[in-house]
């Protein structure tokens, strides 16, 4: 799309019948590939990115566009039809980026065309004036003959074209040609830019990932199936079958901390199984568990209290929570229910007011006085957790749809569950004695952690794709194509009869792009060409 | 101890740059005719500058104060020279601390200055304070330029200053990577170099203005300014020389690191969408300039536009939105 710096325009064709569609549509092909046109993209792609930065993006946070659904209830439903929660994906962004390559495109394979004629041409002839070109060597005079001369020219011109002619008029010329690099590059690049976009919409096809959070210990590994993500999503073309097969269990978490609760690293020991062969390993924020066929990336972490449960008839239910850290120093927030307990023995009912649940706050360092709202540092000094006990109907068998991580509001608004008591800090081992007769006790923490699981087999094209553009960006904006001419002419006395071999030397020379160290290395050129010696 | 050094040094710098300021005020406002009068006269000297290869053709220059005046004219002696002279001495006291303060705050934390938005910009405006020097260095004719490099510079150490200052501490493990200081560092110089490239840019339309007659105020700047051709060259230089750097580091080094700590080598967090915007409106600048039906007053402004992009991810994606380049604790 950059500009041929001397583009000659084609010769008009003879007049022909026009045909009017075909004529419109050479017309708006030659509008579409024309630099105007591809400025104006290129600067509609810029604008057209940056709603995606300043809207929440399905892509990006699907929690903060429901948010602003909330927050915006008249406003949010038109930017979505207008595709403005999925910017990068919508029709108009699309048709941008599109129209731009499809420019492009239109762009580069003409100039392909002509680069590869160019670089199978030879250089030009000397033109007729050379003192007509922005740089130009006076005739001078050299004691070769001007056919030696000429060789000696062409010797001296290291990483030039050249080509010597030999004219009727007995004089010499050598054209010479550099920089056709520039060219090389500036193409390059724009394919390269091709290919990128090409891979990008073939890792859309045949990549996946999956994410979720894993809680330590044997009983709670997962393996590579869709149903044990709790956020998936697979390319237009990969099946649920095609994920690589194999289970991941965390055995240990590691993270470190300054004194003021910094984080200075995280480390998960993991055992992944996959053919039957199972392997220790691990991995870190940076340093993924690459896996056959799909990467593990650790995204987070966080701890999950151990409750166990012992209904008035004796009944043991041990749940393992995962909290959700709310602050840096990992003040968790979490919810564990019990609604299968105090189901009477002998006649296998349950009492209406019998299911319970608990709301807690967990800090792996309390403060040492009330109130006890938030941990003072991230890791486990002095573990607690503060639970806010409910007693009632918990309305999970009329099956509403239910989130782990929340009570039911609806039950306590209608009153079916109720708060019991005020909330009790519990430390590792402790119990709390509910009024029914049951009992909770804290049995002490797991480590959890969140992971992404993903595949994207076209990453190593846009790796080459985006180093070759590179590549191709630094030749085209180093490059400097230049041409140099000389005409060796028979000097004076040599046609006059004098001693032969004395030729005259003029030079001249046309850089080709722009380039303002030109007439140093014309001077030089010359300079080198006319201490060449003949052989 | 060092993280104090650093603040005080930092003080230090703000000012010096503000005097530099005051300096490079002090002779445009009283500046006598001589000084226009004599780049007149001498255009010659002009168009060996702006046909300047890598190294200039005259003597070599010793010192950029020894040589504002040029080889050829007479050392100007007036006030306002030496009010020039004074504040390129003072630039020079206002790098010097500006290197002292990023280099303590380097001791003080044990790392390199790169951990938060902060630092952060005290390295990319250190970057683009050292290209400036560099390029007085070579070019002193471009001197009158300093007042408008020294207040982006206290504009910006100023903001960094007083909006995003943040206490020494270790990096936290998304940033414990080499590819922390490999992106980081390309993004960083490249930055610099495009956040001086504007002054040449702005230039350009103010003397291209000035040239073609218009007098009002912003346009009468321009008169003192050097010749459009040479800050038209200073300012793709610049550029070109940046644009593939930060093609590397945004849009290359940035996806490779984000691959291995997010799992995705590209997501649209708002970082990344300022940088790609960024990097579209460049290529747009490069693209313009290299078409000879585009106007290079239409080239300079989108290079104009460019900065502007880079000031919206410097500042406005660190402060208004949420991302996962949230590193910065502004607030």
């Amino acid at each position: 799309m950059t500009a041929v710096d001397e583009r000659v325009e084609p010769a008009p064709a003879p007049p022909r019948r026009p045909n009017r569609l075909l004529a419109s549509l050479r017309n708006g092909w030659r509008q579409l590939t024309s630099m105007r046109t591809a400025l104006v993209l290129l600067f509609l792609l810029a604008l057209a990115a940056i709603p995606g930065s300043l809207l929440p993006q399905r892509g990006v946070n699907r929690e903060n566009v429901g948010e602003y659904y909330a927050a915006h209830p008249d406003l949010a439903p038109t930017l979505d039809r207008l595709g403005f929660f999925e910017v990068y994906a919508s029709p108009w962004f699309s048709a941008i980026y599109l129209l731009l390559f499809t420019s492009l495109i239109g762009c580069v394979l003409p100039r392909l065309a002509e680069h590869v004629r160019a670089l199978r041409s030879v250089p030009p002839d000397a033109p007729r004036n050379l003192a007509r070109l922005p740089q130009h060597a006076a005739p001078a005079a050299s004691d070769a003959a001007p056919a030696d001369a000429a060789a000696a020219i062409a010797r001296s011109l290291r990483g030039f074209r050249t080509r010597v002619r030999e004219h009727a008029d007995g004089s010499w010329t050598v054209g010479a040609e550099k920089g056709y690099a520039k060219e090389t590059g500036n193409l390059l690049f724009h394919v390269a830019l091709l290919a990128v976009l090409v891979g990008v919409g073939f890792g859309s096809w045949y990549g996946w990932h999956g994410n979720r959070l894993v809680v330590a210990g044997a009983d709670k590994a997962f393996c590579n199936t869709l149903q044990q993500y709790d956020e998936s999503g697979l390319g237009a073309r990969v099946q649920p079958a095609d994920l690589p097969p194999f289970c991941v269990q965390l055995d240990t978490f590691d993270a470190t901390w300054t004194e003021d609760g910094q984080p200075t690293s995280f480390r998960a020991d993991v055992t992944v199984e996959s053919g039957g062969a199972a392997e220790q390993r691990s991995f870190s924020v940076n340093d993924p568990l690459r896996l056959d066929g799909a990467s593990v990336y650790l995204l987070g972490n966080g701890y999950a209290p151990i409750l166990r449960f012992t209904d008035r008839y004796g009944q043991q239910l041990t749940r393992v929570v995962p909290f959700l850290p709310t602050d840096s120093l990992q003040t968790a927030e979490g919810v564990a229910m019990f609604a299968d307990v105090n189901v009477d023995p002998a006649t296998g009912r349950q009492p209406a007011d019998a299911q319970w649940a608990f709301e807690g706050l967990y800090m792996p360092t309390v403060r040492s006085q009330p109130p006890f709202t938030s941990s003072t540092y991230p890791g486990e000094r002095d573990p607690a957790v503060m639970l806010f006990a409910y007693r009632g109907d918990l309305g999970l068998e009329v099956g509403n749809p239910a989130s782990v991580y929340q009570l039911p509001r609806g039950q306590i608004d209608r009153g079916k569950l109720k708060p019991v008591g005020e909330g009790r800090l519990l430390r590792p081992g402790e119990a709390w004695q509910l009024a029914d007769g049951s009992r909770i006790e804290f049995a002490g923490t797991r480590r959890w952690i969140t992971v992404s699981v993903r595949a994207n087999p076209a990453q190593s094209l846009l790796l080459v794709g985006s180093v070759a553009g590179l590549a191709g960006l630094m030749l085209s904006l180093a490059g400097r194509r230049r041409r140099v001419f000389f005409r060796v002419t028979p000097a004076g006395p040599a046609a006059a009869g004098g001693p032969a071999g004395v030729s005259l030397i003029e030079a001249g020379g046309l850089p080709r792009t722009d380039y303002p160290g030109f007439a140093d290395e014309f001077d030089r050129l010359v300079a080198a060409a006319r201490a060449e010696r003949p052989e | 101890m060092m993280e104090e050094l650093s603040n005080q040094l930092l003080v230090v710098t703000v000012l010096a740059y503000l005097a530099a300021m005051i300096g490079h005020a002090a002779e445009y406002a009283f500046g006598t005719r001589s000084h226009v009068g004599r780049a007149a006269l001498r255009p010659e000297a002009e168009l060996a500058y702006a046909g300047a290869p890598a190294t200039p053709p005259a003597a070599p220059v010793v010192s950029p104060v020894a040589a504002a005046a040029g080889p050829a004219a007479p050392r100007d002696t007036t006030g306002a020279a030496w009010a020039g002279r004074a504040a390129v001495a003072l630039y020079a006291v206002g790098v010097a601390a500006h290197t002292g303060t990023v280099v303590t705050r380097g001791l003080a934390a044990g790392r390199l200055t790169w951990g938060n938005m902060y630092e952060y910009i005290l390295t990319a405006t250190l970057i683009a304070a050292v290209v400036w020097a560099g390029v007085l260095v070579r070019r002193p004719a471009l001197r009158h330029l300093g007042l408008y490099v020294s207040l982006v510079l206290v504009v910006l150490i100023g903001a960094a200053g007083m909006v995003a200052y943040t206490p020494v501490g270790p990096l936290v493990p998304a940033l414990d990577s080499y590819w922390f200081v490999i992106h980081v560092a390309a993004v960083m110089i490249s930055s610099g170099i495009f956040l001086v490239g504007v002054v040449p840019a702005t230039m350009y339309l103010l003397r291209t203005g000035y040239d073609n007659g218009k007098r009002s105020f912003p346009y009468t700047l321009g008169r003192r300014a050097p010749a459009a051709a040479l800050l038209e060259r200073l300012t793709f230089r610049m550029h070109a020389f940046a644009f593939p750097i930060w093609t590397f580091g945004a849009l290359i080094a940035g996806p490779i690191w984000a691959e291995a700590s997010w799992g995705r080598y590209w997501g649209w967090d708002p970082k990344e969408v300022w940088a790609f915007i960024s990097w579209v409106v460049y290529a747009g600048y490069l693209h313009a300039r290299a078409t000879p039906s585009v106007k290079r007053t239409t080239a300079m402004w989108i290079a104009i536009a460019g900065f502007v992009t880079m000031l919206m991810n410097l500042f406005g994606v660190n402060l208004f939105f949420e991302g996962l380049h949230s590193y910065a604790d502004a607030g």
